[in-house]
């Protein structure tokens, strides 16, 4: 390989395969072989990248773009086992209008909720433009049978699910019986009908680099609409370099199919400061198309009190206090 | 024989227990009465400031949630751990307010035995200004004292370390946290105090030590929505009016700075620690 490379580039291979994609899922054994003649990650160029990238001093006219544009990205998300739906209504409301105070404040994009709350959220935002998103498939653990997941689709899609948040067999793909996964993948996908698909690697138990970049294609591979790091019940979560080998998987990928993915970290963005790196992230890897709530999400929940915190100081000129916001 | 060289020190912020550098990454030169050079001292931005209101808020529930007793016993602690670094205090009150190594011993015996004092106020405080209410109906009525929240304290630039221990001591000993802006003229005394208060039973964040120009921080403390309350003591009249500006913001009380010079060896009183308490009032019905 180029010795220039520096992270591993996977356009490469796109010129080995542009005619195989169909076949690639024909057998375990071809799956196998596609996943794993990927490059490898190299772990110390992308750990490098990503702090380097994530240095980048943002100020003034631009931090205010990019605080309503991260504002507009996020997934306000609720996945308790206490859940009610009165905390489901009262997020909805938030996910609305942001900030009661300021009608300037854009709103979410969506909110994320367990199957059964799906109905209460579509009642809640009404005709707003906010999606709403329903995990399933037996999350966060994945550990059912395709039966009970494929129903766990259907019933949150019928309740009117705009999107999924589906969640892969890790067990399965560290096992190396990719095949599974990927049938998984498609049936979900096939019980979606209109729904967007996210597709949820769980990064944190993936274990290398290297395991992210084969089930980002696997994942793209059998239709996924977004590819999205983690449940948020795993730590580490969205960390910046599993998003940089994410965005250039969607990047590859759209190069050598023609087809475009979106990318959604999960977990752990809990500051203004957090949210802008991943959107310099966002800019430097997969490009400016990838810069639109239908393409990039941040799956989160606390990080949108700091992003309307920080709007607040550079409306008002003073620091504000978590007093003044909601307490979810 | 070659001559040793002194190691020239650069000292670091207090902030949620903990020693960081200035976000800014400025420092300024600590000079002596005479104006020799002493040490550097990390110049803090607005942004240390935010930093440890952060770190103070979070302090808060453990702090004011504590047994008056355990936070009677916590600063009778530093008291001890101040004690026990007599000669490093001594010197630097010599070296920075320029008084006889006398008089050091003085003000550091008095800043003891002011903190032995505060210490001891912690579960009486509620005697002296809670009370039983008659009412007319079946019920107790009773007041009891609430700490208002986050601080913020301007140091007073004389008297450095009992100054210091005396606006400090009467915000934390009822529940309060606080954001300390150093005397930026004589930072030392502070810097080790923050070294006293690690190392004592302090939970990390009550007491924040900020080192840098007060005309430059405090106003941005004065205008923090999440401050409750601010002691302008050691400001200067003009930044003192623009403080308490900011502060009606968010209704801070303000303690304002005295019109006259502040005896420090007089005895205190208990309105500095009166002034940043809330009183909580709870109707009881009597009987079953």
């Amino acid at each position: 390989m180029d010795s220039f490379v520096l992270v591993g580039d996977a356009r490469e291979v796109s010129t080995l395969t542009t005619s195989g994609f169909s076949d690639v899922a024909s057998s375990n054994a071809a799956l196998r072989g596609f996943l794993h003649g990927l490059p490898g990650v190299d772990k110390v160029g992308a750990d490098g990248r990503a702090a380097m990238l994530g240095t980048r001093s943002i100020k003034t006219t631009a931090k205010r773009q990019a605080i309503d544009l991260a504002i507009s990205m996020v997934d306000l998300t609720t996945l308790e086992g206490a859940d009610t739906p009165g905390k489901v209504r009262a997020m909805c409301a938030k996910a609305v209008h942001p900030d009661p105070s300021n009608p300037d404040v854009p709103r979410v994009a969506a909110v994320c909720v367990y199957p059964d709350l799906v109905a209460e959220a579509v009642r809640a935002v009404g005709s707003s433009g906010v999606k709403v998103a329903s995990v399933a498939t037996a999350f966060p653990s994945g550990r059912s049978s395709l039966e009970v997941k494929v129903t766990d689709t259907e019933l949150a899609v019928a309740a009117g699910a705009d999107e999924v948040d589906m969640v892969i067999d890790r067990g399965a793909f560290l096992a190396g019986d990719y095949l599974k996964v990927f049938e998984e993948i498609v049936a979900i996908k096939a019980a979606c009908g209109d729904a967007h698909l996210k597709v949820i690697l769980e990064t944190g138990e993936l274990a290398t680099y290297d395991n992210v970049r084969r089930a980002s294609w696997l994942a793209m591979l059998a239709g996924g609409d977004f590819i999205k790091t983690s449940t948020g019940k795993v730590q580490p979560a969205a960390t910046l370099p599993v998003t940089l080998v994410m965005l250039e998987a969607v990047r590859d990928f759209l190069d050598s199919t023609g087809r475009k993915v979106g990318v959604k970290p999960a977990g752990g963005i809990r500051t203004t400061k957090d949210a802008i790196k991943m959107l310099v992230l966002v800019k430097e890897t997969a490009g400016d198309g990838w810069l639109d709530p239908d393409w990039f999400r941040l799956g989160a929940s606390s990080v949108l009190n700091d992003l309307l915190m920080q709007r607040q100081k550079q409306d008002t000129g003073r620091y504000s206090g978590p007093d003044y916001f909601t307490l979810d | 024989m070659t001559e040793r060289l002194s190691v020239r020190k650069t000292y670091k912020l207090f902030i949620g227990g903990a020693f960081p550098r200035s976000e800014s990454g400025r420092s300024y030169v600590v000079t002596s009465a005479k104006g020799e050079f002493l040490a550097n001292a990390s110049k803090a931005s607005r942004k240390d400031a935010r930093d440890a209101v952060v770190a103070a808020r979070k302090a808060f529930g453990g702090w004011s949630g504590a047994t008056a007793y355990n936070r009677g016993q916590v600063i009778y602690r530093i008291a001890e751990m101040l004690e026990s670094r007599r000669a490093q205090f001594a010197a630097e009150l010599v070296a920075a307010d320029g008084v006889a190594a006398k008089k050091a011993a003085e003000l550091l015996d008095a800043a003891v035995d002011r903190l032995v004092w505060y210490a001891g106020w912690s579960d009486k405080i509620g005697a002296i200004r809670g009370s039983a209410n008659p009412v007319a109906g079946p019920y107790f009525n009773l007041s009891s004292t609430e700490p208002t929240g986050v601080v913020a304290v301007v140091a007073p630039p004389t008297g450095p370390l009992l100054g210091l221990v005396s606006v400090i001591a009467p915000v934390i000993v009822t529940g309060n946290t606080c954001v300390v802006v150093a005397s930026e003229r004589a930072p030392l005394p502070s810097i080790t105090l923050s070294e006293v208060l690690a190392t004592s039973d302090l939970p990390g964040g009550v007491v924040n030590i900020l080192t840098g120009g007060s005309e430059e921080i405090a106003p941005w403390l004065a205008g923090h929505m999440d401050v409750n309350g601010i002691d302008l003591t050691g400001a200067a009249p003009d930044l003192a009016k623009t403080c308490e500006e900011l502060a009606a913001e968010n209704l801070k009380r303000v303690l304002r700075p005295p019109a006259d010079k502040i005896d420090w060896l007089a005895d205190p009183g208990t309105a500095r620690m009166t002034a940043f308490l809330e009183t909580k009032t709870v109707w009881h019905p009597i009987g079953v």
